[in-house]
């Protein structure tokens, strides 16, 4: 029995059953078969990290973005901007309490290079309804390639806690068609 | 009856240790070590009364036609609700099945009693400066407290305070082992029971010193007197402690798991040797699969993700598959040893289930394996995090593992614990028997309404998924509402069930009928008849837990792939 020493004082030399024997090699199989899907993933899959990382400054990170703002705004969204930067660009989200600034619009079946930092504390980037989920950090720029592939009105929900006015963080990229 | 056995050596300084043996087991049961096991598991009783109060406001705000809290009490409720029942109710719990599993199971004396105290007195008081910290309102931060967030300094100081207690606790039951071994009260190794609480105890070890590491220096920071912990690192080690501490659990509930099919079924492992290298797993790989909460952070390379997650993480998952096999491999072998070996399921059709401490127990395993285990893994695959992070899914994963799983099995064994060690006859045995399917339901319903909310993208830690009062809006699909209202109904059955436990056991503790010392009582459920020839060991007959086991594997195959679809769907990146 399980709550006395086993019976036998030699237990480590006794044969195990064979189903036993079986499920710890499919278990142990099944462990390599996900173990290889994952860097199967990274090699064939669409949908990667490319795990390209900065550190950077809230000034820095924020004089980037203002800059782009400069730049490419196309119009507001009640006082937040929303830029249109270039096919194959550079694009800045800043999440800061409690919001995600600016606005983006992209167009489909483009691919712009996105970076994410946080000026505060950590958010939590939640594209919706895509649901793509990234941490977002202060002190860290976090780079990487997204291709929407739909058109329509996307929304960031911060799904990170930051605070008493996490629920009210919400973000938009727009994805239109040319 | 109280002996003293003449055998044992008298422990310098201190009054001669007074045992009693139980009538029902046979067990010589040191009345210190008893007393110990009974305050810290009524401690953690009153932690989960609390803590699960908190989680059912937690689930009537997340029901969108209810939102009962504002949203700083809800965020407020909400910490309180991860640190009660996580920390608190788990880990006190934990405390009074390690000095079981040593002392009571090895017939021993528990090493150092005042010590022992001592540890106690400190994990209350920690615990209670962390909860009186959180309601008075300056350390809304969850209880992950990720930085730059910062709480008062109190609710740092209360977790290190509680963590120290219970590293002495541990360390209580480590000298109670050299206590046992030096003064032989067994014979060859220990069992098997003991042999998952030092796996249990040994992953504490590394957990607590984590929480010590990442928690001093965010004291210090919180009281001004160093600048702020990166809050990467902050999170990489936080999290050596946060998973390594759920691999306790782990290792205790499967602990809980053999303790009772041996004391209802009269179970033996189907084999020691696989058993204890399944815990053995548990120690070598579960530590560093903190990095299975970092897939989706900045700065941390895909390899150093990929390897520590499948080698480290597969490794200790096939720990939990191993014992998920000979689990109810050693009940179906007892059973048809016992008489009840007609086809596939007979043994299983006539288990104990008006037993609630093997209902308890079965549901755990079920559910911990169907629920948290297969969910666990696919949340844990790098680039299926991506599309499950920080959404509702975690959650509910994690109601599948530490509540569906762990809760209810210390639930289960409460219903041992209290004729055997609290002397009590269960008070009301028709609530205690239809507890755990109350439970049951209501646990494994928000474990899978919150991975289905999380699925459609629904935020965890969040009070609003209308955003009525953002700038802008959205809300989520109309099917992610129904999940969440369908949450909710599932937490009011959670709630009752958990209500149904603790007034049953609290009035057990209370008033229930005394057992007497030289009385014995019914644990073991009634054999049909004593079948001495159902199999070998190298062919036991166990065909029903082989073909549970394959539906269990096809339905993991199956889930994890269909994930992957999932993610295919998403805009591509790279
Ligand atoms: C009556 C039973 C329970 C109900 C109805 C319940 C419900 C919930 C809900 C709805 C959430 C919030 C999800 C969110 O908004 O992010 C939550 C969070 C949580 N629950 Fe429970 N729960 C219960 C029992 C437990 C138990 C027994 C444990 C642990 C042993 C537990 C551990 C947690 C933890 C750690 C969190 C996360 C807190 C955080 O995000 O900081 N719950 N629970
Ligand atoms: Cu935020
Ligand atoms: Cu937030």
């Amino acid at each position: 029995m399980a709550i006395a020493p086993p019976a036998d004082r030699m237990w480590w030399r006794t044969p195990v059953a064979r189903p036993e024997i079986i499920w710890i090699v499919v278990s142990f199989l099944w462990g390599l078969v996900m173990f290889f899907t994952m860097i199967y993933w990274h090699a064939y899959g669409k949908q990667n990290l490319s795990n390209e990382t900065y550190r950077t400054t809230p000034m820095k990170y924020s004089a980037k973005v203002d800059e782009m703002v400069g730049k490419f705004q196309v119009r507001d969204d009640n006082g937040i901007p929303v830029v249109r930067p270039p096919a194959g660009g550079d694009v800045y989200m800043l999440a800061r309490t409690w919001m995600w600034y600016p606005h983006i619009e992209l167009v489909k079946g483009q691919s712009y290079k996105f970076h994410f930092s946080s000026l505060d504390l950590q958010h939590g980037f939640s594209l919706q309804p895509v649901n793509v989920n990234l941490q977002v950090h202060p002190g860290y720029e976090h780079v990487l390639t997204f291709t929407p592939d739909e058109s329509g009105e996307y929304s960031v929900v911060c799904n990170e806690f930051c605070g008493l006015g996490h629920h009210l963080m919400l973000g938009k990229i727009y994805v239109v068609e040319k | 009856m109280v002996a003293t056995p003449e055998s044992l050596p008298l422990p310098a300084a201190h009054e001669e240790p007074r045992f009693r043996t139980c009538a029902s087991t046979g067990l010589k049961i040191h009345l210190a070590a008893q007393t110990l096991i009974k305050a810290n598991a009524v401690t953690a009783v009153v932690f989960l009364a609390i803590g699960g109060l908190f989680g059912l406001l937690v689930a009537l705000t997340r029901w969108p036609a209810v939102h009962l809290l504002p949203a700083d009490w809800f965020y407020l409720v909400l910490t309180a609700h991860g640190l009660d029942v996580l920390l608190l109710w788990i880990i006190f719990f934990e405390i009074a099945i390690l000095y079981f599993a040593s002392a009571v199971l090895l017939g021993s004396r528990i090493a150092a009693p005042r010590v022992a105290w001592a540890a106690y007195a400190l994990m209350l008081i920690g615990g209670l400066i962390t909860n009186v910290a959180v309601l008075q309102g300056g350390s809304t931060v969850m209880f992950t407290s990720y930085t730059p967030m910062m709480a008062a300094p109190n609710f740092y100081l209360g977790l290190i305070i509680f963590a120290v207690g219970a590293l002495v606790a541990l360390g209580v039951f480590f000298g109670t082992l050299v206590v046992a071994r030096d003064e032989r009260t067994y014979e060859g190794s220990v069992p098997l029971v003991t042999f998952g609480a030092i796996t249990a105890a040994i992953i504490a070890v590394f957990t607590l010193a984590s929480g010590a590491i990442i928690l001093i220096p965010t004291y210090l920071w919180s009281l001004g007197l160093i600048s702020m912990p990166d809050p990467l690192t902050y999170k990489l080690i936080w999290w050596g402690m946060g998973h390594s501490s759920q691999q306790i659990n782990v290792s205790a509930h499967v602990s809980i798991w053999y303790l009772i099919a041996a004391v209802v079924l009269g179970a033996k492992p189907l084999s020691e040797k696989v058993s204890r290298m399944a815990f053995f797993l548990y120690i070598l790989f579960l530590q560093l699969a903190s990095a299975h909460h970092l897939m989706v952070e900045p700065g941390l390379s895909s390899e150093w993700k990929v390897f520590n997650t499948s080698y480290a993480m597969y490794l200790a998952v096939l720990g939990s598959m191993i014992h998920g096999m000979t689990v109810p491999g050693a009940i179906e072998a007892a059973q048809r040893a016992n008489g009840y070996d007609k086809g596939l399921f007979g043994w299983l059709r006539h288990a104990p289930w008006g037993n609630p401490a093997f209902a308890g127990m079965f549901l755990s395993l079920i559910m911990f394996g169907f629920i948290g285990g297969i969910s666990g893994v696919v949340l844990g695959t790098e680039q299926i995090n991506l599309i499950m992070h920080n959404t509702i899914y975690v959650p509910g994963h994690f109601h599948g593992t530490v509540v569906a799983g762990t809760t209810l099995a210390f639930m289960a064994g409460t219903w041992l614990l209290l004729p055997l060690i609290f002397q009590r006859e269960i008070i009301w045995p028709r609530i205690a028997r239809w507890q755990p399917y109350i439970f049951a339901i209501g646990a494994g319903g928000i474990s899978l309404f919150m991975m289905g909310a999380g699925t459609l993208g629904v935020a965890r830690r969040h009070w609003d998924i209308t955003f009525a009062d953002a700038s802008m809006s959205f809300s989520y699909p109309p099917a992610a509402f129904l999940m969440m209202g369908l949450n909710g109904i599932c937490a009011l059955f959670a709630a009752t069930g958990g209500i149904m436990y603790i007034l049953t056991v609290v009035a057990t503790v209370l008033w229930g009928k005394r057992i007497a010392d030289g009385q014995a009582v019914q644990l073991a459920s009634p054999k049909a008849r004593v079948v001495t020839e159902y199999g070998s060991i190298e062919h036991p007959k166990i065909p029903g837990t082989i073909i549970l086991t394959v539906i269990f594997f096809v339905a993991f195959v199956l889930y994890y792939y269909v994930n992957w679809k999932y993610l295919a769907e998403v805009w591509p990146m790279r």
